[in-house]
Order: structure tokens, then C-alpha cells, then sequence
């Protein structure tokens, strides 16, 4: 059947193949064991690859993986054999991207674990049940990142900064348009 | 962007390794998860609480349903801030708890309300949360508002709307159907994404209506898609419109190929990949028509990125096994790609040049290889060793070189498949190249001298035993031989003792120092090595008679081993000998049950490549070993079971149809599913006043029959020899019931006789026709010829479809559909269907049926039979006249 490309897990662990996040959208693992199964085999395939300045590519137990490292963090996106590479590869370099603009560069373990939220956030806005969402990573991180204050809420509940941020924001939307 | 992102504190900047979940532990996250219950929320708070019960979800702790109850219930009193970020948190705690039936209805009007909200990342949200933990039923009430969200002007609203229903088809077709003008609407959206899940949901809402999904797709390669990835979508979509009417233009240009070429110049690499890989995937597609997919690809294989490298190399690969010519003019930028960092781009690089290289190339192409082995995976040489079996056997002149090469790479380290590849690569380059026989011989040899697998060593030295005493000096292989009776384990010993016995046995010249090397094995430790040296001795040593002796010896045996077996356990000692003639010869494979493994490789040191495995002989197995139905002849065919009870009854029994020439075995198998009775003496009792040709001629009781342990009873009918006779037949279950002890198990010694109503059973017309395909059957057809055809035609009334109509006939007649004919395509309304099958009597019958469906559901058949015997063809019209 010719079907829509869909995305079978995301995948950021560290640099000794521990998770910091996972997202797994198949239920082609059923379990948390068959999860950390699948990790270790992704880990040990591809530690040794440099995925550093490009992403690189493996196929294995009849899934395709691309993957990109950067300090002590890898990313990866695992989809059906017969997918799409470069559908793919555009997954992986928005999640890449957006971490980067969350995380405002400094992209490692220690600071993904510390805005976790984030992370766990943006995964959200990249896949809905392995449906791709968004790829753009300026509008990932735009939408994890975006105004945390209400703006239905009326302004006596907002403190004086917040009303101050909100009032800046306005006046820039309006700058823009 | 002007604003800045959102992010933490940077208090531990100076902290080596610090993680601020170290040390974390869930029951005092389940304890800290109390401040979702404050009146006076600190949504920073909040936040990081979830952020940390959210980790460790992702970390792979579970939360039992008390605790994910208790947290669930405790995070729906948040939705009372109105802090965005934390409700964001919130929405993505709620969909990892998945919360049951009733703790959904606690958020739904949270949900809803949200739903509904002026800010677009609440609407967003809201809708993805609820579509995702909602049930069909509440489905309903929000449908509304998932109708606007999806003409919603925000695209983030509009996606996640149509996200949610391309899930929700799944659960709840008929609810998003009713979508389709909205979403029709959004496809035309200005926003890439839009178009994209707009396009994804229309074409699965209409995908059984294919001139619809034609319609769609004509209208919109039209237009402009804006998103890469909708772009993508339309080429699978299109591709896939070509294929299903490619059978009805076989004249002229091929639908959409010049959309398709047209994607190969799309700005996005995604667009052009895809592109080019539906013109490699066309049904029988032309050299010119692949010619600039060839020419992106190509230009890919030279990229930067790996992922494109491989994307290329991959495709070309599949192109090379069918149109090899096409792909050459890649040649050179591929045999850059073997020395690839990648080693699976390597790999397919290197295998795709086996493929499309010329004679001229091999030897150079084997020198580049050779450095590439030493590393990579055993997975990948592998897939390299079998691309090298085809390459000699397509350029046998080069199996010099390419036989140094296996036997090189066999010296080396390598795990057993590996070396079982090369191995059987070596075997099957023996067979079909006879000048590399003797090489490849010695090599083998040379290989058993250092092999640590004793699989491997036995199944050579038999290989050595066929093929050695043929060689124009068979001599040379006795040393390497005799020496496994020194150096190996007994398994192998006793293989190397049988090949020298075999060489003994073939070659006259040899067969004094064969003996004197047989007799020191006679001293050896192993009793099974001893036996066989004994008994070659004897055999051998013995004058006269040598070709059967020979035969007997190292025939190959033409008895299935399983038949055998059993043979052999029913077999009771007494005066007179075991006969191997009275094992029945018949192949019989082991029934489904067991999975054979795809055999898509050619068997190398294994036998022919077995037959494909039918039920039917587990049951004739069955019923051979009953003796009063031994004398029924060949089983003809064994109808699936019929279930004569309601389910989950006291008893349950279903029974299958053996036919015979000239009788009918009725199995009944039953199941005692009360654990407090034992049955004994089961029987079924069968009144045959509705089946006027058959008579009992026996009947097999059951002698006991425990609880949950499934047992057989049988029943033979006689009827006229080769005649399909039909009927009816009612079911009396009869036995005796003893009750059982459930704490001791012991059943009483009395019991009472009960009997038990079944259902009625019928044999019909089918069961005389057994399903055998024909692979051509237009061949086959006109090859029958004319002389036996009958044609009529039928009315088949109101049908459902014309799908239902198609089975009805085909069930009747219980014969194998060709082709692939049962398949009616959604909405047409003619469709031809073609069968065959062998009608009892061993009567070939084919059949055509062209079906018509009329106005209001009323369907039309033609039946045209042929058959090796016109009453046959009657038959067949009567089998559906009458049904």
C-alpha cells in the first residue's frame, strides 16, 4: 500500500548509549526491554561512525536509521526499510536544529538533561504518532519556545514583567506586520 | 526571532557531570507530585515535577494503576493555571499516563474547552490530547468543532486537526469520512504542512475509490504542491494510480511519467529521490524511461551526504538486478564508493558492480574487493560472497580468480554463516562449473584441514565422498581425509570413515589401502565410528554383488526419513524381519505448523530444496497408521475442519472430510473442556438416512478422552467408486462419563452413558475437488483445447458486491484461483476470475468466469469449463446449477 512516510521512533541518547529521551512510535517494540534491545544494537552499530559534520546512515533488522552526533549526544530516527532516506534525514536535521536553538548552542548531555522539558516538548511538535508534524526548525522551536504566558488571561493576573513581555511582543507583532 | 527561548537557570555551570535527576527516585516524585494539589499553584514548579515523572516514564519505569491514577488525577487540577508552558507539559503528561475510559471524562471538558480557546497553541493541543485518549463515542460531540479546526486559519490548529483524523480513520472510518469537503478545502491551504496532512487524509478517506484517488491525483500533478513532503505524497499516489491502470494502456506514453520526470528537476533533494525511485519501480519500465532517473541518481552517488550517497546506491542496486545495462554508466563514480566510510554504501556499491560489470572488469574489480573484505561485518560479506556465486556463474571462464578468492577469504577469520556462505558458494560453483571442480575440491580440503565447525566438516567430507572418487586422481584427497580420523571429534570421524568407504567402494584401484586405513579405525573410541568401519569392512570385503552393495551403501535412501521413523517405532520384534519396503515412500512434510524458513537461497550442501508443505499429510500420516482404513488407497483430499459445536460448550468437536477414491473418513476431533469428567469410549454415531449413496462400512472409537487433551474418533462411509456423491449427515456424540476428582485427579471407576447432539455436516461438491494451481493459465487453457468446454450462463441475483459474488462461487466450487483473479478490484463492474483444480478421478479442470454486475446489485455469470472429460465439465455446471 502506498502510505503516508511515518517515523518509527526518535531517538537522543548519550555518548555511552544511555537514554536522555526517547520517543517510540511503532509498537514494533513492545516492551521496555525490547526498547533498551533495540538502543543497545543502535549503539553499538554506530558509536564508531563519525556522524559529526554530516548524518550518517545504517540499515539494520530491516529498519533504516540516520543519525548525527554532536558532543556527547546522539540523535537518531529510525524508520521502515522501504522509507524514503532523505524524508528521513529531513526528521533527524529539524530535531538536530531545533535542539541547537533551544539549547542556544551549547548542545550536550548535561545541558538537554537540565531543559528537559524542552526536549520532551519538541518531540512532541516533530511526530504525532509517527506522523511527521513540522521539519522547519525555527517553527519547532518557535512553538516549544513561543510566549509562556496566556494571552486570553486578563492582564490584572499578570505580573508587571509579564504584562511588560507581553506588551513588548505586541508592539514587535505589530512592528512586523 | 527577536524573542529568547525559553531556559533554565545555569546555576550548576561549574558542576563536572551533574545531572539534576541523579539520584532520582519515583516515590518521591509521586510525593513532590502533591503540589499539583495547592490552592496557590507554582507553575514552575509544576513543571519541573512533571518534567520529572515524565523522565522517568522515559526511562522506562512503569507506574502502577494506583500511582498513574493518582498522578493523572492530581495533573488535571493544573488546567486550572493559566501558565502556557506548564499547560503544555500538562497536554504531554496526559498522553503518556494513556488514562483509561473513566478518568478521560474528568479532563474532556478541560479538553474541550481548550478546544475552543482564542489561543492557537491551547486549540492545537487540545485537539491532538483528546483525539489521541478519546473514544468514538465522545467523537461525536467534538466532531464539530474538529470539522473548523481543520479550515482553521492558523496552520498549527489546521495540522493538528487533521494529524488527529488521520489517526481517528483508523478506529472510526465513518466519523472522518464525513470530513472529506473540509479537508478538500485544506489541501488547497497556502501553508506546506496543511497541504501535506490534507493530502495524506483525502487519499486514505478515498483510497478504496480509485477514480477518485485518479480524479485527485490528475487535478493536483496539475497544480502546485507546495510542501516537499505533499510532493512526496503525490508521487507515491500517482506512481501508484499507474500502476493499477497499467494493464489498460499497454498502447502509447505511460500516465504521469511526465509528472514524475518533472519532480526530478523539484528544488528539494527529497522530491528528486523520490521521483527517480518510482520511475526505477514501474511496472516494466523502458531503458529511455529510466535514463534520467539513472542520471540524478548518479549525481547523488557523488554528494557530500551520506544519506544521499546511500539513497542512490541502494536504488541503482535494485535497478541493477533487472535492467543491469542501465545502470553501467555509474561504473566509475561506484567503484569510488568502495572504499566509503560507510560500509553499507560500500557494500551496495560493490554488489551492484558484481552486477552490471563486464567480463573484462572482474579481475580488478576482485583485487579492490579483496582489501574491502578484511573490514567489514560478516553480515556484509555475506551479501558480497553471494554476489560473487552469481558473478562467476554468469562469467564462468573467470572461476579461476574468482575461486582464489573464496578460498582466500575461507583462510581468514569468519564466524559460520559466513563461512557456510562460502562454503556453499564453493559447492555450487562444483557443480556447475566443471573445471573448477578439481580446484574447488582441494580448496575444501585445505578447509577441513583448520575448521573449527563440525557441520561444516562433516557436510564436506560427504560432498568429498560424491564428487572426490569422480576427479581424474582421487588419491589426493585420501591423506586429507584419513587425517580427520586422527584429529577430530567423533562426528567428524565418523563422516571421514563413510567418504573413505565411499572412495573404497567407487574406485577399484584404491580399495586395498582404503582397507588397511578402515581397519585401524576399527580401534577407535567412539562406538559409532567402530560400527560403520565394521560394517564398510564387511560389505566391501564381501565378493560379488558389488553395485548393490554399492546402492545400499551410498544410494541415495528414497524413503522420507520421518515415514521411516515412525516405521520403525511401530515396528514390534518379532520372527519376521523389519521390511524397508513396507515404509510407505510417499514425500510427506511436516505439517504447517512447523515454519520452514524462506528459502530464498539456493540450497548449497543441502538436498533439493523441499516441496512446499501441505496439511494434508499430517492427516494422511493419521490415517495410514489406523488399519482399517489402510486399504482406502491415496487419500484424495482433507476438507478444512468444520466446527460441529457452538463455542465454549461443554464439548467441543469439529470434524474434517478425508476423501477417498471410494469411501469418506469423517475425523471428528474432540476437546473435553470440563475438568471434572473423563470420557471414555467416545464415539459419534452417524444417521446417513440423508445420504442415500453412502453405507458405514466402519467406525474407530475413542478410548479415552481427558479434560483439555484433544483426541479422534472416526468414521469411514463407502460410496460409489469416483463418484461425487453428496449429502447429509446428523451427529449423535456417545460415551461414557466418569467423574474426576479435581484435587486428586483420580477419576471413579463407574461411569454413565451420555450422549451429546452435534451439528449436521454435509459433504458437498467441493470436497471432491482438490485446489491445484496452474502457473500459466492462459497455456494451460488453450492447451486443454475445446473439445471438453461447457459455457452457460447464471444469474446470481442481488449481491452484496461483486468481491462477495466472486467467493461465493469459488468457495462453491473449492478450486484455486489463478493469477491472482480472486482479487476484484473496489468498484468495477465486470471482472473475470480464473480457477482451476483437479476433480476426483484426477481430472484436470479449468476454470472462467467472467461475473457482470447490473444497476441495482444484480450480478451475472458466465461459467466456461474445460476439462480432460465432458461429463466432468457437466458436473462442474451442475456443481453451480444446484448451489
Amino acid at each position: 500500500m502506498e502510505s503516508c512516510p511515518s517515523i518509527k521512533n526518535i531517538l537522543l541518547l548519550d555518548s555511552e548509549g544511555n537514554r536522555v529521551a526517547v520517543k517510540y512510535y511503532s509498537d514494533e517494540w513492545p516492551n521496555n526491554s525490547a526498547k533498551e534491545a533495540f538502543e543497545k544494537s543502535l549503539f553499538t552499530k554506530t558509536q564508531k561512525t563519525n556522524a559529526r559534520t554530516e548524518a550518517e546512515i545504517a540499515m539494520f533488522e530491516s529498519h533504516i536509521i540516520v543519525y548525527k552526533f554532536v558532543q556527547d549526544l546522539h540523535f537518531s530516527v529510525t524508520g521502515a526499510e522501504n522509507e524514503n532516506e532523505l524524508i528521513l534525514v529531513t526528521v533527524l536535521q529539524g530535531f538536530f536544529d531545533a535542539v541547537g536553538l533551544l539549547l542556544r548552542g551549547t548542545v550536550d548531555k548535561k545541558e538537554a538533561l537540565e531543559n528537559l522539558d524542552l526536549i520532551l516538548l519538541c518531540l512532541d511538535e516533530i511526530v504525532d504518532g509517527g506522523i511527521i508534524l513540522e521539519t522547519d526548525a525555527n517553527v519547532i522551536a518557535g512553538k516549544v519556545a513561543s510566549h509562556n504566558i496566556d494571552a486570553a488571561a486578563p492582564l490584572s493576573e499578570q505580573t508587571i514583567s509579564q504584562a511588560l513581555a507581553t506588551a513588548r511582543e505586541h508592539l514587535a507583532r505589530s512592528l512586523l506586520k | 526571532m527577536a524573542q529568547p527561548f525559553l531556559k533554565k537557570d545555569d546555576d550548576h555551570d561549574d558542576e563536572v557531570d551533574y545531572s539534576p535527576f541523579l539520584g532520582i527516585e519515583k516515590g518521591a516524585v509521586l510525593q513532590e507530585a502533591r503540589v499539583f494539589n495547592d490552592p496557590q499553584l507554582d507553575p514552575r514548579r509544576c513543571s519541573q515535577v512533571i518534567t520529572k515523572l515524565l523522565y522517568l516514564l522515559n526511562q522506562g519505569e512503569t507506574f502502577t494503576k494506583v500511582e498513574a491514577t493518582e498522578v493523572f488525577f492530581a495533573v488535571t487540577k493544573l488546567f486550572q493555571s493559566r501558565d502556557l508552558g506548564l499547560r503544555r507539559m500538562v497536554y504531554v503528561i496526559i498522553k503518556e499516563l494513556s488514562p483509561s475510559a473513566d478518568e478521560v471524562i474528568i479532563v474532556t471538558s478541560s479538553l474541550m474547552k481548550d478546544m475552543t480557546s482564542k489561543t492557537d497553541m491551547y486549540r492545537a493541543n487540545a485537539i491532538r490530547v483528546l483525539c489521541q485518549i478519546t473514544d468514538g463515542t465522545l467523537l461525536t460531540q467534538i466532531e464539530r468543532y474538529l470539522k473548523q479546526a481543520i479550515v482553521d486559519k492558523n496552520p498549527v490548529v489546521a495540522s493538528a486537526a487533521l494529524v488527529s483524523g488521520i489517526h481517528l480513520l483508523q478506529t472510526n472510518p465513518e466519523i472522518v469520512k464525513r470530513w472529506s469537503n473540509e479537508v478538500q478545502e485544506a489541501v488547497q491551504s497556502r501553508a506546506a504542512l496543511v497541504q501535506f496532512h490534507a493530502l495524506a487524509l483525502l487519499h486514505q478517506i478515498r483510497q478504496n475509490d480509485r477514480l477518485a484517488v485518479n480524479k485527485l491525483v490528475s487535478s493536483l500533478t496539475r497544480g502546485s504542491v507546495r510542501s516537499p513532503l505533499a510532493q512526496c505524497l503525490l508521487i507515491r499516489y500517482t506512481s501508484q494510480v499507474t500502476r493499477e491502470s497499467a494493464s489498460n494502456t499497454q498502447t502509447g506514453d505511460r500516465p504521469f511519467y511526465d509528472f514524475l520526470e518533472g519532480c526530478l528537476r523539484h528544488k528539494a533533494e527529497m522530491v528528486i529521490f523520490e521521483a527517480a525511485r518510482a520511475i526505477t519501480e514501474l511496472n516494466g519500465v523502458t531503458s529511455r524511461e529510466l535514463t534520467p532517473a539513472i542520471t540524478v541518481l548518479q549525481l547523488f552517488l557523488s554528494s557530500t551526504k551520506p544519506v544521499l550517497r546511500f539513497a542512490a546506491v541502494r536504488t541503482l542496486n535494485k535497478v541493477a538486478m533487472t535492467h543491469p545495462i542501465a545502470v553501467t554508466n555509474c561504473n566509475i563514480d561506484m567503484e569510488s564508493l568502495i572504499s566509503d566510510q560507510n560500509r553499507s554504501i560500500a557494500t551496495l556499491a560493490i554488489t551492484t558492480l558484481l552486477k552490471t560489470g563486464n567480463e573484462s572488469s572482474v579481475d580488478r574489480l576482485m583485487k579492490q574487493i579483496t582489501t574491502f573484505m578484511s573490514d567489514i561485518a560478516d553480515e556484509f560479506k555475506i551479501v558480497v560472497i553471494e554476489a560473487i556465486r552469481s558473478l562467476c556463474l554468469k562469467f564462468p571462464l573467470k572461476h579461476r580468480s574468482l575461486m582464489n578468492f573464496l578460498s582466500n577469504i575461507l583462510r581468514e577469520e569468519g564466524g559460520f554463516e559466513y563461512k557456510k556462505a562460502i562454503v556453499d558458494s564453493i559447492v555450487i560453483l562444483i557443480r556447475d562449473i566443471p573445471e573448477a571442480k578439481e580446484s574447488g575440491l582441494l580448496h575444501l580440503c585445505e578447509f577441513i584441514e583448520d575448521c573449527e565447525f563440525t557441520y561444516l566438516s562433516t557436510q564436506i567430507l560427504h560432498f568429498l565422498g560424491i564428487e572426490g572418487p569422480k576427479t581424474s586422481d582421487p588419491s589426493k584427497y585420501i591423506r586429507y581425509i584419513y587425517n580427520r580420523v586422527h584429529l577430530e571429534n567423533a562426528t567428524v570421524r565418523a563422516g571421514a570413515v563413510s567418504t573413505l568407504a565411499k572412495f573404497g567402494a567407487m574406485v577399484d584401484s584404491l580399495k586395498p589401502r582404503i582397507f588397511v586405513l578402515l581397519r585401524r579405525c576399527l580401534f577407535d573410541t567412539d562406538d559409532e565410528v567402530r560400527d560403520r568401519a565394521t560394517l564398510y569392512l564387511k560389505t566391501l570385503g564381501a565378493d560379488g554383488a558389488v553395485e548393490d552393495m554399492k546402492e545400499f551403501l551410498f544410494g541415495s535412501l528414497d524413503i522420507p526419513l520421518v515415514n521411516l521413523e515412525r516405521s520403525l517405532k511401530n515396528y514390534e520384534p518379532s520372527e519376521e524381519s523389519f521390511d524397508i519396503n513396507s515404509v510407505p515412500k510417499e514425500v510427506k512434510i511436516q505439517p504447517l505448523a512447523e515454519k520452514k524458513a524462506p528459502g530464498k537461497k539456493p540450497t548449497g550442501l543441502g538436498g533439493p530444496p523441499p516441496a512446499p508443505p501441505s496439511t494434508i499429510d499430517a492427516y494422511e500420516k493419521l490415517l495410514s497408521s489406523i488399519p482399517e482404513f489402510a486399504n482406502f488407497g491415496k487419500l484424495f483430499k482433507s476438507s478444512a475442519p468444520v466446527e460441529l459445536t457452538e463455542a465454549e460448550t461443554e464439548y467441543a468437536v469439529n470434524v474434517v472430510k478425508h476423501i477417498f477414491d471410494g469411501h469418506v473418513v469423517f475425523q471428528y476431533n474432540c476437546t473435553n473442556t470440563i475438568p471434572e469428567q473423563l470420557l471414555e469410549n467416545v464415539t459419534v454415531i452417524v444417521d446417513a438416512s440423508e445420504a442415500e449413496e453412502f453405507a458405514e462400512v466402519a467406525s474407530k472409537p475413542l478410548r479415552s478422552l481427558p479434560y483439555d487433551s484433544p483426541g479422534q474418533t472416526f468414521v469411514a462411509f463407502e460410496k460409489p467408486e469416483g463418484v461425487p456423491a453428496v449429502g447429509k449427515f446428523s451427529n449423535m456424540l456417545r460415551f461414557i462419563v466418569k467423574e474426576v476428582d479435581p484435587s486428586t485427579g483420580e477419576a471413579e471407576d463407574d461411569g454413565v452413558e451420555d450422549e451429546y447432539q452435534l451439528e449436521e455436516l454435509e459433504v458437498v461438491a467441493a470436497d471432491y475437488m482438490l485446489k491445484v494451481g496452474v502457473s500459466n493459465f492462459r497455456n494451460a487453457w488453450e492447451s486443454m483445447g475445446p473439445d471438453c468446454e461447457r459455457v452457460d450462463e447464471y444469474d446470481l441475483g442481488p449481491r452484496e458486491n461483486l468481491a462477495e459474488a466472486v467467493n461465493a462461487v469459488i468457495n462453491l466450487l473449492g478450486m484455486q484461483p489463478c493469477e491472482g483473479t480472486e482479487v476484484v478490484p473496489s468498484n468495477s463492474r465486470s471482472h473475470t476470475c480464473l480457477l482451476s483444480g483437479v476433480y476426483i478421478g484426477n481430472v484436470k479442470v479449468l476454470v472462467r468466469l467472467q461475473f457482470g454486475i447490473d444497476g441495482p446489485k444484480d450480478v451475472a455469470m458466465k461459467l466456461a469449463v474445460r476439462s480432460e472429460d465432458e461429463a466432468v465439465s457437466d458436473a462442474i455446471h451442475e456443481i453451480v446449477a444446484s448451489g
